[in-house]
């Protein structure tokens, strides 16, 4: 079984913590910079051994196979020039976009030599298997939209500090697996009580309209729709596809989580983390 | 008399009432008219602020920077300030372009309970030393006590003013008291208020910020403005100087422009119309207006009990997409209930 480290521990990093934990991984350190923190209590809690020396914790404990970065865009890219010195890889949860992208559903069989693989953001994660889907139904798409809406209570102040590099990211991973220059990535922190789930809607438009064969997207979407479930189970196409008045299609998604960590509502941080647990399986 | 600093939006948030599609023919025009009358601010771009224009929130007719650009080129006097919301737009694709295009004033909005997402932007125009605002928009879903503790954070990470937003048009003049002198009081920066007219309180609410020391006041011409319309200039100007404040904007000018916008910029002065008492009383989104029309139109449902619904549900500006989801539940609900 791998050696695994979990760097950082915010919202994302406790609630990994616990998922790999239910899924009976042994050896994980759970590493952090604050003996106060809510996660390395909880680490504490289920029996787990924690640090709060940060990054400096590998420069004596080397023996990692693999490092999930939890911390944010900026001090990964420092962590991976030093955990690349000492040959652990690194799936990284921030949206730094310093590694290879990943979505498992779309090319996790193609990530198993690279040593830095970047999880997108949670709203990549959301959308991408869905414009992946149609994309491959009908390359000519001459725009798309991804707006996420997440509860407030889930993003946590990395994910505040990094809403420029969740969009940034987010719009290169759209780039990359659907070759579409023209995009937008939208982020909305909703407070609203009781708070409300995760949920992405996608506008795709089209260079042709009648070219676009509906009936392939459809059993596109739905056939990856059941793919992605596998790993995210609380996946739901809650809007499926629609063309609307303008020639705009149009579906919307949403993830409750299992309430590992925060309540069902934080789908954000469990279709992430599903995705990276799912990227490590294929390393 | 006491300065007040008018800052006005109607190129920006004029832009809500006609989809987003202000020509560069009339931001000229209007800028040489604010330039002119020496108003101090003028605020231009998509009604969302930068970066907004999308399918989500409606395509803007001309880009940022032409529109930028077009402002910057007729204002010699005023102020160029744009609205700005992190989320909708970045440091990179959007206000690093901005900065570029000449503008002066940045006014970095976030949900009134979400300062902390400005963090990134205003520290990073507060190093390169350009002016930035804080703006907490929907600011009547939450306290007084919590308003004044999102201000400070905005405050904290180096904002040089915060302006409260009456974005849904609900607060009574007694409100605005309450939350001026709590902010003037704990915060060491000017103040600024952005009145909608949903209730018919836009000027009264606007005098009172003024009197309890809101520097900085808000106001469009004839309230061209999302909804029921924003504070109008032509009566807040008047208004104002008779309470002893003072403006520097020439009245007379003003006055005249709110008969000429007529012909190029402002198609149907604002009233606030049942869809925006509505939304008003709701605490809901001015510019929810338009999509809650057409979502209960296409689902053949009542707007009153769609824009009931969309209140509880305490939507906020980013979430138009739900307002089609909502209006559709609600038609199965109403179908279920007829079967």
């Amino acid at each position: 079984m791998k050696r695994i480290a979990i760097l950082g521990t915010g919202n994302i990093g406790t609630d990994l913590l616990i998922k790999l934990h239910k899924l009976s991984y042994e050896n994980i350190a759970f590493i952090g910079r604050r003996e106060d923190s809510e996660g390395i209590q909880k680490a504490k809690s289920l029996g787990i051994q924690t640090s709060t020396d940060g990054i400096n914790f590998f420069s004596s404990n080397k023996n990692f196979d693999v490092v999930f970065d939890c911390t944010n865009a900026f001090d990964a890219i420092h962590h991976y020039k030093i955990l690349k010195k000492l040959d652990i890889k690194v799936i990284d949860l921030t949206p730094a976009k310093i590694g290879e992208i990943c979505v498992p559903c779309i090319n996790g069989k193609d990530i198993n030599d690279i040593d830095n693989i970047n999880m997108i953001t949670c709203g990549g994660q959301a959308s991408l298997p869905m414009i992946d889907a149609i994309s491959k139904s009908n390359s000519d798409i001459s725009y798309i939209e991804v707006i996420s809406q997440i509860a407030s209570k889930s993003a946590g102040m990395s994910t505040r500090i990094n809403v420029d590099n969740y969009i940034s990211t987010t719009e290169y991973a759209i780039y990359k697996f659907s070759n579409t220059e023209n995009c937008k990535v939208i982020l909305n922190i909703n407070p609203a009580e009781p708070c409300v789930y995760m949920q992405t809607t996608i506008f795709i438009k089209f260079k042709n309209i009648d070219q676009v064969s509906f009936e392939d997207i459809m059993c596109n979407v739905y056939k990856r729709l059941k793919e992605i479930k596998e790993y995210v189970p609380y996946y739901e196409l809650v809007m499926p596809p629609m063309i609307n008045e303008n020639d705009i299609l149009m579906l919307s998604v949403k993830v409750k989580g299992s309430g590992d960590y925060l309540p069902v509502y934080a789908g954000n941080l469990d279709i992430i983390n599903c995705a990276a647990i799912k990227a490590l399986d294929y390393l | 008399m006491s300065k007040i600093i008018i800052s006005d939006p109607s190129l920006r948030d004029g832009n809500h009432s006609v989809k987003h599609q202000i020509t560069l023919n009339s931001i000229e025009k209007y800028c040489k008219f604010a330039d002119d009358a020496k108003i101090p601010i003028v605020e231009v771009g998509h009604g969302n602020g930068l970066g907004a224009s999308s399918l989500l929130i409606g395509k803007s007719l001309h880009s940022d920077s032409d529109v930028l650009r077009t402002a910057r080129n007729n204002l010699k006097h005023s102020k160029l300030s744009v609205h700005s919301i992190p989320g909708i737009s970045t440091l990179d694709n959007n206000i690093k372009p901005a900065i570029d295009c000449g503008v002066d004033i940045f006014r970095i909005a976030t949900h009134c309970t979400e300062a902390t997402l400005s963090k990134t932007h205003i520290e990073h125009l507060k190093n390169k030393d350009i002016q930035v605002h804080g703006v907490l928009m929907m600011s009547a879903l939450i306290t007084a006590e919590e308003l004044k503790n999102q201000a400070f954070i905005m405050e904290e990470y180096g904002a040089e003013a915060v302006i409260i937003m009456d974005s849904t048009g609900t607060y009574m003049p007694s409100d605005i008291k309450e939350r001026i002198q709590l902010l003037i009081d704990n915060l060491s920066i000017p103040i600024g208020f952005h009145g909608h007219n949903n209730l018919g309180l836009s000027v009264a609410n606007s005098l009172i910020a003024a009197e309890y020391g809101a520097l900085i006041i808000d106001a469009c011409i004839c309230g061209f403005g999302a909804g029921a319309g924003n504070t109008p200039l032509e009566l807040i100007i008047p208004v104002l100087e008779k309470n002893n404040f003072e403006t520097g904007i020439d009245f007379n000018k003003v006055i005249k422009e709110a008969e000429n916008v007529l012909d190029y910029l402002v198609p149907q002065i604002p009233v606030a119309n049942p869809v925006n008492i509505l939304t008003g009383l709701n605490k809901l989104f001015s510019g929810f207006e338009k999509p809650i029309i057409k979502a209960s139109k296409l689902y053949n449902i009542e707007y009153s009990s769609l824009i009931f619904e969309l209140g509880n549900r305490k939507l906020v500006a980013g979430q138009e997409d739900l307002i089609l989801e909502i209006a559709q539940n609600l038609k199965k609900k109403n179908d279920n209930s007829k079967k």
